[in-house]
């Protein structure tokens, strides 16, 4: 399988990641190239095998619910931006 | 063209937990923004994920209730999009292992039969936090006090076809997952979320029509007129020769008018994948049977219960056995008087008047059922009649005491002489001439109607106290015997 341009543009607007025009086409090589590594690997028959959630064969651990975070409100927003009245401030997300 | 409406609804209902699903915070309401958004919450470099035990016994409950296959193996996947209230970029979510697979509930519909409704899957996922769109210099305000908060989000098959079923439906899941304890489903606290999937069909057809998603439905009213609004308006764009196109309709209950929010991405826009921070879940049989053995009494069985045990009707039942804490409130009025069937008129009229009144819950009621039931057995011994049982039960609501200390204090008790009430008739009968002459001439068959003006007339000089049963006999006796 493999990729054209718009299949790019797409995907970097999903990923909110903005592209060189000119750096498209080598994008797209490089992921088909991926795609073509993928489609190799598919061609393995796994019918008889149970997909992998996870390569450690464990189990994820529990904790009890209780609540052991105090508020450090102050220390987490030190790194913001832009804060008032304790909320973050982010671009305008609405029109 | 006759239309066929195709409902299914999702359901996001957050868990009663005390810490949120993946982080040591706190999941309680109201607090001051982001004082109980941790690290974690915030998807700081660095951080992981540990799931919370009770959320997945929460969840686990939560099939049992609706006889469905629970997932031994679950797994916890990535879904991928971008909000700043969404700190890591993807709310982390179950999609091909769900924690709870097929179920089903029934509702019980107007003509008195039972529907069955299919629950597809129920899975577990975090909530994200909050935009506040108020002006703040042109940017967006986030809190993420809710982000990571647990939610099951419980996704009904199309098997819903109207607005009453569709309400039916989440009314019998509202109950469920009060009655198990796993969620406080406060509406207005946007503990039990729903969005509604509507399309319809020419009667008779077998495919689907396309269908819209209206969101974030916060009361079970607002639920009705929004699918309601949206069954019109697809009828009406079909049958102008329009198209119905896939969207999320945002409904607003105040003015009634519901808008197109966004064209639905694509489901694999989303770009799932398993969340390789957090193992599968494995849980065995000994669990589950663990769980098991903890289910309260849930909702149907108590429907069925009260009305072999108590002989209640389809309609008393259904409104007494649906919540917990009303069902408890009967039970323990019925108890204290022992009379199911006049608990519960009392129950159905006077107190959910009083209630409804007040906006008021039934936990709520400034009058126990304890002291119900006190009440209930001074009607039953003839102390006071049904009547004047009302303002006893007035003076309670205001916080006057037992039903025995007002009745006491305001004189309320039921006059049984004879006696007394044969001196009252006389002066009734004495100073009414005119319709005692009425009477007289009356035919003996119409006479027992123009009673009940004598009956109220001794009623009112008795102040109410005057046991009715009796002050009827001594009426129609003295009457009958002028008649002669």
């Amino acid at each position: 399988m493999s990729l054209d341009r718009s299949d790019v543009e797409k995907i970097a607007h999903l990923a909110r990641l903005q592209l060189d025009d000119a750096d498209i086409p080598e994008y797209a090589q490089h992921l088909s190239n991926i795609l073509a590594l993928v489609d190799q690997m598919q061609a393995a028959d796994t019918s008889a095998l149970e997909p992998m959630a996870n390569p450690h064969d464990a189990s994820q651990r529990l904790r009890a619910d209780a609540v052991t975070e105090q508020n450090q409100r102050e220390a987490l927003q030190a790194n913001a931006p832009a804060t008032e009245n304790g909320l973050f401030l982010v671009p305008k997300v609405i029109e | 063209m006759q239309w066929e409406t195709v409902i299914g609804l999702e359901i996001h209902c957050q868990l009663a937990t005390e810490s949120k699903i993946f982080s040591g915070a706190s999941t309680a309401f109201g607090a001051e923004p982001n004082t109980q958004a941790c690290a974690v919450d915030l998807a700081l470099p660095g951080t992981l994920p540990v799931f919370n035990e009770k959320a997945l016994e929460m969840a686990v409950k939560f099939g049992l209730a609706i006889d469905a296959e629970i997932g031994k193996k679950s797994v916890f996947d990535r879904k991928n999009y971008f909000y700043p209230d969404l700190p890591k970029g993807y709310q982390t979510s179950q999609l091909a292992h769900p924690i709870v697979g097929p179920g089903h509930v029934d509702i019980q519909l107007d003509d008195g039969t039972t529907k069955r409704i299919g629950v597809t899957r129920a899975h577990l996922e975090e909530d994200a936090g909050k935009s506040l769109h108020e002006d703040f210099h042109g940017m967006s305000g986030i809190d993420l006090n809710r982000a990571g908060t647990p939610l099951i989000e419980i996704v009904s098959e199309p098997d819903i076809r109207s607005a009453k079923e569709a309400v039916a439906y989440a009314k019998k899941i509202h109950a469920i997952v009060t009655a198990l304890g796993i969620s406080d489903g406060d509406m207005s606290q946007g503990s039990f979320r729903c969005d509604v999937n509507v399309s319809i069909r020419p009667k008779g057809q077998d495919e689907f029509g396309t269908r819209t998603e209206t969101k974030n439905l916060n009361s079970f009213k607002f639920m009705e007129d929004a699918i309601k609004l949206e069954v019109e308006r697809q009828i009406d764009v079909l049958e102008d020769g329009g198209t119905i196109v896939q969207e999320t309709r945002l409904y607003n209950g105040d003015t009634k008018v519901a808008r197109s929010m966004r064209s639905k991405e694509e489901a694999n826009d989303y770009r799932y994948f398993p969340c390789p921070d957090l193992l599968p879940v494995m849980i065995d049989d000994d669990y589950i049977d663990a769980i098991r053995a903890t289910l309260p009494e849930l909702p149907d069985a108590r429907l069925a219960r009260f009305k072999e045990q108590y002989g209640l009707s389809d309609y008393d039942a259904g409104i007494l056995a649906a919540y917990g804490s009303m069902a408890s409130y009967f039970e323990t009025a019925v108890d204290a008087c022992g009379d199911a069937k006049l608990a519960a008129n009392w129950l159905l009229g006077e107190v959910s008047k009083y209630l409804n009144t007040a906006g008021i819950e039934i936990d709520a009621s400034p009058v126990s059922a304890e002291a119900l039931g006190g009440l209930l057995v001074r009607i039953k011994d003839n102390t006071i009649s049904g009547n004047i049982a009302k303002k006893v039960f007035d003076a309670m609501w205001n916080g006057e005491g037992s039903a025995d200390e007002v009745i006491e204090a305001k004189g309320l008790k039921q006059v049984t002489d004879s006696g007394a009430i044969e001196a009252i008739v006389d002066q009734v009968i004495a100073g009414a001439t005119p319709q005692v002459e009425q009477y007289k001439a009356a035919e003996p068959d119409k006479r027992g109607k123009m009673l009940g003006f004598f009956m109220g007339q001794v009623m009112k000089a008795s102040g109410g106290k005057a046991n009715p049963g009796q002050v009827n006999q001594i009426l129609k006796k003295k009457l009958d015997a002028l008649c002669d």
